[in-house]
């Protein structure tokens, strides 16, 4: 009998959490972008140069966007507590279950997440070594969660800022909240494909332990003793 | 902190594992998806099953939002305020609703609704008589642009002390209607109440021009503009929510900021 060393990678916890993300960011970008529409006013440029509008008439016609601010409004702040409480609950489950020390930056992050880059561009040949994320991941994923509490915050700048007039002042000003939540959105959507390509890359075992929590420790000689010693049995029989 | 947990076993119970995860992952993904085409049906009848212009089960949670925020809402929390010089010349003329074809502002009268059966009609000049508030301030459309503009006027609760409104504004909301009924708003109490709250009759210091909803209108910065009612026809004070022409198509009833 054929046998491996598996790993337990996800807990149940964060693979919940991860799943229900996943779909509920994509309904407040969506519903986001519905609310955009009725004044979509940024773009990259300057003066009177724009490089790139956000956005053109052909794109929201695609994705069916025009026309519909109440209801983007209404997903909006229906998904908004979803979002918030399963962010939270995540962030509360790091702390508890101890997890954040896999995940936070250490010390040597910062050095090795460019050799990690390297590695990805197919400069370097190893990877240092690392725990459960390497440099690259633990910034990437502790990023990822500060741009989410970004993104509440600046989402709660523009949704009261009366009641809130302190948090809007701390932002920058009614117009900037609104700009920094536009700008932490298209951030969310950059890591997504970013993210998207890497576990691509990475392959069915890595995406799997999302999934089922385990993942098959990869290595040339992940036969254990024990089937070595079965293996030489059957061959001198 | 160590390393993941290791565990060794066989191919077949990696298999087995992999199926197991794979059905429950797949079938919470059928679920979830079919919910949401179930819902996206409803969304798209104009049935039982929604509440002016939403789903009934988005009304209820925006009205559980409107309970949350109305806890956090004080009149010591006030709108931002500008020097007179910030304010715009310009002011953004966002909509007609409600303001009629050929109205005649001179034969204008306030149609205040003390109580069913207790009308009294007020003119400009009665309004007028009270203490003058200017206020400008960030003006918030729902749309998501704004604008800093310079509005003139009287207190709303100035005109309830005046005109002995005070059991009245015990009640949960005042509706404000446009003469020609077109347009109409309902606002809780305490918004109404709000410090920053005028009966607007000036903008840029001179009276208030046609098409921004003269001979009084309502400036209310606690309030995204769809409240802001131009050209008020009639006040009443109810313990029921009164009609709200942008709610009905599916806006939040509270629009509070």
């Amino acid at each position: 009998m054929q046998q491996r060393t598996i790993i337990k990678k996800h807990p149940l916890a964060i693979r919940w959490f991860h799943w229900i993300n996943f779909p509920v960011l994509a309904i407040m970008i969506w519903s986001g972008l519905l609310i955009y529409w009725a004044n979509d006013i940024y773009r990259l440029g300057w003066g009177d140069k724009t490089l790139l509008k956000f956005f053109d008439a052909p794109f929201y016609n695609t994705l069916n966007i025009p026309y519909r601010l109440a209801e983007g409004m209404s997903f909006h702040f229906v998904f908004m507590w979803v979002f918030f409480l399963n962010g939270l609950l995540y962030v509360m489950y790091l702390i508890f279950s101890k997890e954040y020390k896999l995940l936070l930056p250490n010390k040597q992050a910062w050095k090795e997440s460019w050799q990690v880059l390297l590695h990805y561009l197919r400069i370097r040949k190893g990877m240092p070594a690392q725990l459960k994320y390497n440099a690259a991941q633990r910034i990437a994923y502790t990023v990822v969660i500060l741009m989410g509490i970004g993104s509440l915050l600046t989402g709660l700048a523009i949704y009261k800022p009366v009641q809130f007039q302190g948090l809007v002042y701390l932002l920058g000003g009614y117009e900037w909240a609104r700009a920094e939540h536009f700008i932490l959105t298209l951030l969310f959507c950059l890591f997504f494909l970013v993210h998207l390509i890497q576990v691509i890359a990475a392959g069915w075992n890595n995406f799997r332990g999302m999934i089922t929590g385990f993942e098959v420790v990869k290595k040339a000689d992940n036969i254990t003793e024990q089937e070595k010693a079965s293996e030489q049995e059957t061959n001198t029989r | 902190m160590k390393n993941q947990t290791e565990e060794i076993v066989s191919t077949t119970q990696i298999r087995k594992r992999t199926v197991t995860g794979l059905l429950v992952f797949g079938l919470l993904v059928i679920v979830i998806v079919s919910m949401a085409a179930l819902f996206s049906r409803d969304w798209n009848k104009s049935s039982s099953t929604r509440a002016a212009g939403i789903p009934t089960q988005f009304r209820t949670v925006l009205n559980a939002n409107e309970s949350i925020f109305d806890l956090i809402f004080s009149e010591q929390h006030l709108a931002k305020t500008y020097p007179v010089n910030d304010a715009v010349k310009n002011v953004r003329v966002n909509g007609n609703y409600g303001m009629g074809k050929n109205f005649d502002s001179s034969a204008w009268k306030l149609q205040l609704i003390r109580k069913p059966g207790d009308t009294i009609y007020l003119t400009l000049e009665d309004i007028k008589a009270l203490p003058k508030t200017d206020i400008v301030f960030d003006f918030k459309c729902i749309e998501g642009w704004s604008q800093v503009t310079h509005w003139g006027g009287v207190k709303f609760s100035d005109f309830i002390n005046k005109f002995g409104l005070d059991e009245q504004a015990h009640m949960k909301y005042v509706g404000l209607h446009t003469p020609d009924n077109a347009y109409y708003v309902g606002i809780d109490s305490k918004s109404m109440l709000h410090p920053q709250t005028i009966l607007c009759y000036e903008m840029n210091g001179k009276p208030l021009p046609m098409n921004q909803g003269a001979p009084l209108r309502l400036i209310i910065p606690v309030k995204y503009g769809i409240k802001h009612l131009k050209r008020i026809g009639t006040l009443f004070f109810s313990n029921h929510r009164p009609p709200d022409y942008w709610y009905e198509k599916g806006y939040d009833y509270y629009s509070g900021l």
